[in-house]
């Protein structure tokens, strides 16, 4: 059987500077990331013949136009919310490992905190599958992202008796992974289970402490073969298994059977089977973070621990570094930056690079990654050095 | 009922019926005609069979609650008077769920499996929107 695995490598990364207000335009941000990963990636622009954005990225069209680039042959925009950006490795995967395109660019970001903020977007976005929530729910003020999940994370808490401090537990790890990194937002600013649990409450059960930054900046990757990847400037990191999910009745949460199961517990069966490997031989884990919550869950349904486990297993420091699955080692959405978990697979590439200064895992052979978005979707990327 | 300041459904071929019978304070869910099914929120095909040919049926109005968030935030300005208020998700006897309010409830009594039963909230001349209050 055709398989994906070790076909393709993540042969450059790029990122901007991540702030609260970048000072740049989207497009300027996302043309910034662009560029430092082709040249992360030792190769020209002209050398980037596909191009893959996700939600609310910048047109294909505007990158071809900015670039110069003379033949693109594969352009696709990715509509799965926040799990774009890591099921826009499948599609750079195919599109190379099929041989339609040579070195595919995945890029995603905003304005997030400067621009358009979260109230805005969530009544304006076409291409997601929203239309259901906008007609039934938005009327009762089920209207911004914090509100749709935070129903499944009560059914969680009354199914399995998982806690707010729990939760919290979440925010902790990925604060403290913050503080080793000069990019991260919330450098410098370290947080207590106890500063989570005084945090306003914004959508009950979920804190402010619980949600995700509002914030500025762009990443980008390039994709490319196996084979030219060996001869290029860094050491590659390979994709072993990809793998993308959608829940059950993915327009709506309300009535979906389980609220407490993500499209991610469809996908990553996939791509485990695909790379090969268990969850024991992950070394590090890049898991979407717009919530606590969400961290917990996939943690789960990926299969690092059984369903209803989730809230112990992120205690005891079980997911922060040196601990038994060192998760979001650069901060996560919640204390890096919010720019749809690419800066998570940026990451993981510098987890396999051995790049990772003071955050490095020790000998990380092994890096998944997740994403998660538009009311469920789930998106997962196995990769290796 | 002219000051309405909240989103409103925008009503489709397929949510017609629904609105329809909210307007005459009936709750109506659309049943599959082929393998009866009951499905919420309205949609074209029946998940369940494939089947276009659906009937509108009236149900009982009564359910529980299944779960439900308090929103501390106004993330619109139709809502800055009334945070904290809960958005609840109300799981009706037949078995479908939808997002609704509670009407007299404090949040804090919410509790998931509390009984609740319809009662119709003209907003607009044309849009009432059901909603639920506690029942014994």
């Amino acid at each position: 059987m055709a398989t994906l695995k070790d076909k393709t490598a993540i042969v450059g990364i790029g990122e901007t500077t991540y702030s609260r207000s970048s000072g740049m335009s989207d497009s300027a941000l996302f043309l910034q990331a662009s560029v430092r990963a082709i040249e992360d990636a030792g190769v020209s622009p002209k050398d980037i013949d596909g191009i893959i954005t996700g939600y609310r990225s910048l047109p294909a069209e505007s990158f071809m136009s900015n670039f110069g680039s003379e033949d693109v042959r594969y352009a696709v925009t990715v509509h799965m919310g926040g799990a774009s950006t890591v099921a826009s490795l499948q599609s750079a995967a195919l599109a190379v490992a099929a041989g339609i395109a040579t070195n595919v660019l995945c890029v995603a970001g905003w304005n997030g905190c400067s621009g358009a903020k979260i109230t805005t977007r969530s009544r304006d976005e076409s291409g997601l599958a929203i239309s259901e929530v906008s007609n039934f729910e938005m009327p009762y003020g089920s209207l911004v992202p914090a509100l749709w999940y935070a129903p499944m994370a009560r059914r969680h808490m009354h199914e399995y008796g998982t806690t707010s401090r729990q939760f919290g537990a979440v925010a902790v790890a990925m604060r403290k992974h913050a503080q080793l990194n000069d990019n991260a937002i919330m450098r410098g600013k370290p947080i207590t289970i106890e500063d989570h649990q005084n945090s306003r409450m914004i959508a009950d059960p979920f804190h402010l402490l619980d949600c995700c930054l509002e914030s500025d900046g762009a990443a980008a990757v390039v994709i490319t073969s196996t084979e030219r990847a060996r001869d290029m400037r860094h050491r590659p990191v390979y994709i072993m298994g990809v793998a993308e999910g959608h829940p059950d009745f993915p327009d709506q949460i309300t009535n979906r059977p389980v609220l407490t199961e993500l499209g991610i517990k469809k996908a990553a069966p996939r791509a485990f089977a695909m790379a090969g490997v268990t969850p024991k031989d992950i070394d590090v884990a890049e898991i979407y973070d717009c919530f606590t919550y969400i961290v917990l869950c996939q943690l789960e349904d990926i299969g690092f621990c059984h369903k209803g486990e989730g809230g112990w297993f992120v205690e005891g420091g079980r997911i922060e570094l040196g601990g038994e699955l060192p998760v979001n080692t650069h901060g996560g959405l919640l204390s890096q930056a919010h720019v749809l978990s690419m800066n998570h697979v940026v990451e993981a590439v510098k987890q396999l690079r051995g790049s990772a200064g003071e955050a490095q895992v020790k000998d990380a052979d092994i890096a998944l990654v997740s994403g998660y978005g538009d009311l469920g979707d789930g998106s997962i990327a196995i990769l290796r050095r | 009922m002219s000051q309405w300041n909240k989103p409103l459904p925008r009503i489709t071929p397929e949510t017609k019926e629904f609105w329809e019978g909210c307007h005459k304070h009936e709750l109506l869910i659309q049943r599959c005609l082929a393998c009866g099914t009951l499905r919420h929120y309205p949609r074209i095909m029946c998940p369940n069979c494939g089947s276009w040919d659906t009937e509108w049926v009236k149900v009982s109005g009564k359910g529980k609650v299944y779960s439900w968030t308090v929103a501390h935030q106004a993330f619109h300005p139709g809502f800055v008077k009334d945070v904290p208020y809960a958005s609840v998700i109300v799981e009706l006897n037949e078995g479908v769920r939808l997002m609704t309010n509670t009407v007299d409830v404090n949040p804090e009594e919410l509790y998931i499996g509390m009984p609740v039963e319809v009662v119709f909230e003209d907003v607009t001349d044309e849009i009432t929107l059901p909603k639920f209050r506690k029942s014994s």
